[in-house]
């Protein structure tokens, strides 16, 4: 396994090991460069992994404190908790479900296809689906995404086939069980899924894709990639012309270290990445790096979410199995006679007893909690996700008064709902009821969102330099060797699940680093 | 359908780790003469006995399962006594706290309000102070403290941790067999 030195500054180094930064640094190092992944969390492997809610969220969540303001829900039921994102080697994609979708064309650009939005900050992505294609191919094949390349799908639990059944009855025509980076079959090493549930806790089989034990281990075995645990990015410093020139960190005992780098790519999920540049202010970059067009944290999107819970007269035990294998696409179109733009996916989902208590209805007490508690064996549940609009005062900032363990601000993030998300969310709401009532529930709960899995567009991509952070290869406008990763660089959020396109946007942007260093550019 | 065994496996050693600590409880239980049942409330060190028991009625009128005995509700409420020996602060927002609740519960009842005898009076109770530190700190932990607890799972129809059993793919995963033909 490789070792860099810290003044080697042929070096790139990417904060982050997840969907963006892993899948990065593993392609980098297959074309022989040489990368060092920072990441602010332990190396914890599939061994370590703990099939129980809350033991698994203290050893892998991101609980480091944030702050947040504004309307949505969840500023009001988790102050302190705006996002359920991983602090671990492999980052999100230890804990993601994955749901693996391309996005539609008409998402790559959203204010040609719905128009300038009132309250909205719309803007096309500098990139469409045409040229996104190949890039998406390569990473459903990396990744072995069910329903592409062969893959059969996998089968569907009790909690899908309580959903597909309504679906049929309402009429709804694409229903299955979902483009899933989960082995149906064994591939690429790695065995098929056990249908323990629990996918959202690190899964246990390794069927699941993610970084820590596919990506990582692969760039490691070339000696091109190494990466350092429990390494928290503090701040990215430039040399005069404005080049970035490394990466200031506290290592495991709180000390600060600085990496030299050729390149940085900041893949920190789209809570810490913006933070980072923020906090990355100097006298020549007084706003933050890469930030000339203020749009440094704005247009944070966090989907529209919601979750319908159902109850029948007869067990269904939702939480056998794949937790996420089952989807209903219907709603996913742009058919503003809705009454909004965008659409929606509905998604299986189901809770433990533990994280049911916490999350069915936050703050609710007395019998009717209670009663609804005691259906947990007889629920059905499905997660509702889609598209939600950027908006510039949505945004990330550093907190004036609180500051994290390495005296660092921590990250302030701001979310109202638009009124566009207010709706699809009633219209989701209204229609998840319908596919459990129609085949006989006798309780629908609508829940409200949960802490923010997918953080999207803190750092967007823009054909102009005015308009946003990035250019189509997720580099900096302003500065020429720095590059975002992740998907704060999205500049919509479509209706689907994000990490498919982060790690296709990896890819590419891999290809366009080994070229840029190859012809010298940077 | 594989249904789950929701049958309480009641042994010792689980109940007594319910009821706080095992040793100390039943030492006090039997040279006091008391009931096991009140054992564990006198094994608290810096709160009053009194002021935990109506914790535990507290907690049972938030989360009110009827099939779940009281041991569960003083797991849940135990290390409250632990807390408050650590922080005076919290010390004194229970005992605040509960002298409150059962202030109002004799403005009202003119009885303690443990022994408020309908759960609704109590609940109504409950609200007036919906709003105060005390009962955000008592809901917001035992909403962790109760349901976490993996003895009650199986009261719940939940299985908890199933990748050392080889997971679901040969225990009913896909076993419903009541639905609708599609």
């Amino acid at each position: 396994m490789a070792k860099f030195d810290l003044n080697d500054d042929g070096v790139v180094v990417i904060v982050g090991s997840g969907a963006g930064g892993g899948t990065l640094g593993n392609e980098l190092a297959q074309k022989g460069i040489k990368v060092v992944i920072l990441e602010a969390g332990a190396r914890n492997e599939i061994q370590d992994f703990i099939n129980n809610e809350w033991e698994s969220f203290t050893q892998l969540a991101w609980k480091d404190m944030r702050t947040t303001s504004g309307s949505w829900q969840v500023a009001k039921d988790f102050p302190n908790l705006p996002a359920w994102i991983v602090k671990s080697v492999g980052g999100s994609t230890v804990h993601w479900a994955g749901a693996s979708l391309r996005f539609d064309e008409h998402e790559f650009k959203i204010r040609s296809a719905y128009g300038d939005v009132p309250g909205a900050n719309m803007l096309d992505w500098p990139i469409t689906l045409a040229e996104m294609e190949p890039w998406y191919a390569k990473a459903e094949n990396k990744m072995g995404v069910t329903r592409t390349n062969g893959i059969p799908g996998l089968p569907g639990n009790n909690n899908f086939k309580v959903m597909e059944a309504g679906a049929r009855k309402v009429g709804y025509k694409e229903v299955h069980t979902g483009r899933m980076a989960i082995n149906s079959q064994p591939r690429d090493g790695r065995g098929s899924c056990q249908q323990i549930g629990f996918c959202f806790q690190g899964c246990k089989s390794g069927a699941k894709w993610s970084t820590l034990y596919t990506e990582i281990p692969k760039g490691e075995a070339t000696g091109n990639l190494e990466v350092r645990p429990n390494s928290m990015a503090i701040k990215i410093e430039h040399d005069a012309s404005g080049k970035v020139t490394g990466v200031v960190y506290a290592d495991a005992e709180g000390k600060q270290q600085r990496q030299k780098a050729r390149v940085v790519a900041v893949a920190g999920n789209s809570i810490e990445s913006p933070r980072l540049l923020l906090n990355s202010a100097s006298s020549m970059f007084p706003d933050g790096l890469a930030n000339s067009s203020g749009q440094v944290g704005r247009n944070y999107m966090r989907h529209m979410t919601g979750s319908v819970y159902a109850v029948f007269d007869k067990s269904v035990h939702m939480y056998r199995g794949t937790t996420m294998a089952g989807i209903i696409r219907d709603e996913a179109k742009n058919d503003p006679s809705r009454g909004f733009f965008g659409g929606y996916e509905m998604e299986t989902l189901s809770l433990g007893v533990p994280f049911m208590a916490a999350f069915l209805k936050p703050g609710a007490w007395g019998r009717t909690f209670t009663s609804a508690m005691e259906q947990y064996p007889q629920m059905a549940g499905m997660w509702l996700v889609g598209e939600d609009l950027p908006q510039e005062t949505n945004r990330v900032t550093l907190d004036p008064k609180a500051k994290d363990a390495h005296g660092m601000p921590v990250a302030s993030v701001h979310y109202d709902d638009h009124p566009n998300d207010l709706a699809m969310r009633n219209h989701a709401y209204k229609q998840g009821s319908a596919v459990y009532e129609s085949i006989g529930a006798t309780a629908t709960f609508p829940t409200v969102p949960y802490p923010s899995t997918h953080n999207m567009g803190t750092n967007r991509m823009s054909a102009k330099a005015r308009d946003g952070v990035v250019n189509k290869f997720g580099q900096t406008h302003d500065i020429k060797n720095l590059f975002v990763s992740d998907g704060s660089q999205f500049t919509s959020s479509a209706a689907c699940n994000p990490t498919l396109t982060i790690v296709s946007l990896a890819i590419r942007q891999a290809d366009h680093i080994a070229g840029a260093m190859q012809k010298k550019e940077i | 359908m594989r249904e789950v065994d929701r049958r309480t496996k009641l042994n010792r050693r689980t109940f007594l780790q319910g009821a706080a600590t095992a040793v100390p409880a039943v030492a006090v239980a039997t040279s006091a003469g008391l009931s096991i049942e009140d054992a564990w409330a006198e094994g608290s060190t810096t709160l009053a006995p009194a002021t935990m028991k109506t914790l535990v009625k507290v907690a049972r009128d938030i989360y009110p399962h009827d099939f779940l005995v009281d041991s569960y509700y003083i797991t849940a409420v135990k290390p409250w006594d632990g807390k408050a020996a650590k922080d005076p602060a919290v010390k004194a927002m229970i005992e605040d706290g509960v002298k409150r609740l059962d202030q109002d519960a004799q403005d009202r009842h003119k009885l303690p309000y443990a022994q408020v005898a309908w759960e609704s009076d109590r609940v109504t109770l409950l609200q007036g102070i919906e709003q105060t530190a005390f009962f955000k700190a008592m809901r917001s932990d035992l909403v962790v403290s109760l349901y976490n607890q993996e003895e009650l799972w199986p009261k719940f129809g939940y299985e908890g941790s199933s990748a050392e059993h080889g997971g679901y793919i040969k225990r009913g995963f896909d076993d419903i067999n009541w639905l609708p033909k599609v």
